[in-house]
């Protein structure tokens, strides 16, 4: 059977798209590059948005990115279904775009953040977790300038309500993220928004450790299953 | 040729560190009485015709689909 194949788009400032495409490898599907310019998602069974300053985050984080061509052809695949995961300035765009609830903004202690950062995995019922465990805790790096998720009251008691936060962070909150919150899903189940970066930990060489490759693994199989 | 303001603001119940930085230092500066500062985004939109009520509808129409983002922030749009 062929490898599922996993479109990562790279818009201009995106940064990490080469990780995202590796670490799609590394789970064992083929990595698509789809460019933000184009209007083809080239029949690719998921999407990575990765991480990085897509348009140099002019004017708000995503909100640029939110207009690319590519971005019609995705919101559209994504309500259909499509399996789409956004990392770091990713989760940005999915948010700006509507496809996911909130919004992110710069960090409460006004510094970029770059650490090891311990998350739980509190939701591992969506297309990129499932191979997590539910209460599951990792480590993965987290490097943003932008990364405190906001929503307002009522979204933020439907995501608890609806167990819609797929990770939280532990120890400490790098950003101010309100209640704790590292990624949500949308209803479906079908897209992730997520603040720290799996793709930066799924080689013990350059990693913290290999706990990233999960959400990878997780579409891969998904893919297998369908 | 008409000029036309957007100021954006954050809704007020999401926190500005930025604001509140800006009002930590002005004791520091000799500025007393401040109880709290709001940093926002002023943008100034130029249009080539009058700044008439088509004008400003269109100006509300590009603040509410790009300038500012509704899930956390407010515009207002006004002629200069």
């Amino acid at each position: 059977m062929d490898a599922a194949r996993v479109g990562v788009i790279t818009f201009p400032g995106s940064l990490d798209d080469r990780d995202a495409a590796r670490a799609v490898r590394l789970a064992g599907a083929e990595p698509v590059a789809l460019w933000h310019a184009d209007d083809d998602l080239k029949d690719v069974d998921a999407v990575v948005l990765p991480g990085g300053f897509s348009y140099g985050d002019y004017l708000r984080a995503g909100a640029i990115a939110r207009f690319a061509p590519l971005m019609g052809a995705l919101v559209d695949a994504a309500h259909g279904g499509l399996p789409v995961l956004g990392i770091c300035n990713g989760f940005q765009v999915l948010c700006e775009s509507h496809l996911l609830p909130g919004a992110l903004l710069p960090n409460a202690g006004l510094h970029f953040v770059c650490r090891d950062q311990r998350l739980r995995i509190d939701d591992a019922d969506t297309a990129w977790t499932r191979d997590y465990s539910t209460g599951q805790e990792i480590v993965v790096p987290i490097k943003n300038r932008d990364g405190r998720y906001v929503a307002d009251p009522r979204t933020l008691a439907e995501l608890e309500g609806e167990g819609r936060v797929v990770a939280r962070y532990l120890d400490l909150n790098p950003n101010g993220s309100l209640n704790d919150i590292a990624g949500v899903r949308n209803e479906a189940g079908n897209v992730v928004g997520l603040m720290p970066h799996p793709e930066h930990a799924v080689e013990s060489l350059t990693g913290p450790s290999t706990d990233g490759l999960g959400f990878f693994t997780s579409i891969v199989k998904r893919l297998v299953e369908a | 040729m008409a000029r036309v303001v957007v100021d954006v603001m954050l809704k007020p119940e999401i926190l500005d560190p930025q604001g509140q930085a800006i009002a930590r230092k002005l004791p520091q500066l000799g500025f007393s009485g401040v109880t709290a500062v709001r940093q926002g985004k002023r943008f100034e939109v130029e249009v080539d015709g009058p700044a008439d009520d088509a004008a400003l509808e269109q100006v509300r129409k590009i603040a509410e689909t790009l300038l500012a983002n509704p899930v956390i922030e407010t515009f207002e749009v006004r002629p200069l």
